[in-house]
């Protein structure tokens, strides 16, 4: 089983519901945010092209932050999901130093917090909440391992990227193109 | 034009607009751990060659500023974590891969044996000191059998001390500017530097003086070329490791780092010595306290430069 999430570029308004619906869902703290939206602006008026990403952790299959926790806190738990054990985190901050896409912030409880594909709703067989929520349906979420899921045929049908993977994560939050 | 924005809004407290996660704790204990493995590297090492009486300073009783320096160490690096309740957590594990581990248990076996080490030197300063209790006598004398060992132990551990807390940084492939192999020699030669500085600045005797003045020398030189060695690798490296370097080339640390650690830290106190040794009279807590100050700030210069180098946006 290997969790992936696909966020259709072309189709994606911006509209961050995908952040509010999340801030709901795992009661982040006022102030934070497990996603957000990127827009990225290209070329020169009128000839502007515009992309819009719905990003949160890319739960890499190299997670530099599992690797580098000194406690065993962060972790890979089923699905290749990267998880937080909060009783086990110390606060260090070093898997947040090591985040090249700085997914993880510090709970004002003193641990630190991140998505977690919404976990708790994937196995009782719902979709996270921003997928969930998404009024134009530009997310994908499902297991790669399984060809007749949403992700797997998205990702067969479509061009797509990952971000930075030439930093060696194997990040598994794919883009539409 | 290529810009990207947040449009979501992400102010994630010490993650934006970009990552402070470690304040000053983290360069003061990255200073005072590399200073204690520099002083306990040269105890432990004329020890071993025999000069305990030629060098009694370095081996008897400047290592006394390395448990207290090690101790103010720990303090800082536990204030500066979040969820101190559970730091006890450290220590019920050993992730290999993670050098916060394996960093976590090396201090343990330095601090240890460095209180050790000034146990059995307690005399120098107070030479009627008794230990009073029976356990405490045979604990003294089991210690002093097995001396040659504890010095090999600190020895050993002093380099491991050094290299970690240089390490510790490099590991992080998301910060460019960390990220380089040189930094785990540069942070040991920048704390042997400063081992070698409060000798010199805590000897009474000449010869002793000029020996670690002239160690002090060498090291700053060996200093001097690993930080060029580090530009010379940046700048023949990836866009990010080059956006990282012009931190330093023109950036925002351009003035800290080259005026306060090149030129105060280094490149000054170099001179003096080179002074020192040709026979002008410079005093000793000139460069002394200058290669301290540039080992500290270089320090705090690289902790906070370090998190300001990044891939995206």
């Amino acid at each position: 089983m290997r969790y992936a999430m696909a966020v259709d570029t072309k189709k994606c308004v911006g509209c961050s519901d995908c952040v509010v619906a999340c801030q709901t869902e795992n009661d982040v703290p006022i102030g934070y945010c497990r996603d957000w939206v990127v827009e990225v602006m290209d070329g020169t008026y009128p000839q502007l092209e515009i992309e819009l990403r719905s990003e949160r952790c890319n739960h890499c299959g190299n997670a530099p932050c599992v690797r580098c926790c000194p406690t065993g806190a962060s972790h890979i738990a089923e699905g290749g999901i990267v998880l937080v054990k909060p009783n086990k985190c110390i606060g260090c901050g070093a898997c947040i130093a090591s985040c090249p896409y700085d997914a993880r912030y510090p709970h004002p409880k003193g641990y630190v917090d991140k998505c977690t594909f919404c976990i708790h709703r994937v196995r009782e067989g719902m979709k996270p909440a921003c997928v969930a929520v998404c009024p134009t349906k530009c997310m994908y979420f499902g297991d790669l391992d399984d060809p007749n899921s949403d992700v797997s045929i998205i990702l067969k049908k479509r061009k797509y990227k990952t971000l930075i993977p030439e930093a060696g994560t194997k990040p598994e939050l794919y883009f539409l193109i | 034009m290529n810009e990207e924005l947040i449009i979501s809004g992400r102010e994630n407290m010490m993650v934006d607009p970009h990552l402070h996660i470690w304040h000053w704790p983290i360069p003061l204990y990255l200073f005072l751990g590399g200073l204690a493995a520099g002083i306990l590297f040269f105890a432990a090492l004329f020890y071993l060659m025999g000069k305990e009486n030629e060098y009694r300073t370095a081996v008897r009783r400047i290592p006394f500023i390395a448990p207290v320096a090690l101790i103010v160490g720990l303090a800082a690096l536990f204030f500066d974590l979040r969820h101190k309740a559970f730091f006890w957590q450290l220590y019920t594990a050993i992730r290999l891969e993670s050098p916060m581990s394996w960093g976590a248990w090396t201090l343990l076996v330095i601090t240890t044996a460095s209180v050790i080490w000034c146990a059995l030197h307690i005399r120098e300063f107070f030479p009627g000191w008794d230990w009073r209790y029976r356990w405490l006598i045979n604990l003294e004398s089991f210690f002093n059998k097995y001396k040659k060992v504890l010095a090999w132990v600190i020895l050993i551990y002093a380099v491991i001390t050094g290299i970690y807390t240089g390490i510790l940084l490099s590991a992080f492939n998301a910060r460019p500017l960390w990220n380089t192999s040189v930094l785990g020699p540069l942070f040991l030669a920048s704390g042997l530097s400063a081992g070698a500085a409060s000798i010199v600045l805590g000897s009474k005797d000449k010869k002793e003086r000029l020996l670690f003045t002239r160690i002090d020398l060498i090291i700053l030189g060996v200093e001097l070329f690993l930080i060029v060695h580090m530009f010379m690798g940046f700048l023949a490296s990836t866009q990010v490791q080059i956006e990282a370097a012009e931190l330093f080339l023109g950036g925002g640390y351009t003035m800290v780092f080259w005026i306060f650690v090149v030129f105060l830290g280094i490149i000054l106190p170099a001179s003096l010595d080179l002074m020192e040794l040709r026979g002008y009279h410079i005093p000793a807590v000139i460069p002394g306290l200058l290669v301290l100050f540039g080992s500290l700030m270089f320090r705090f210069v690289f902790v906070f430069a370090g998190q300001v180098s990044r891939w995206l946006y």
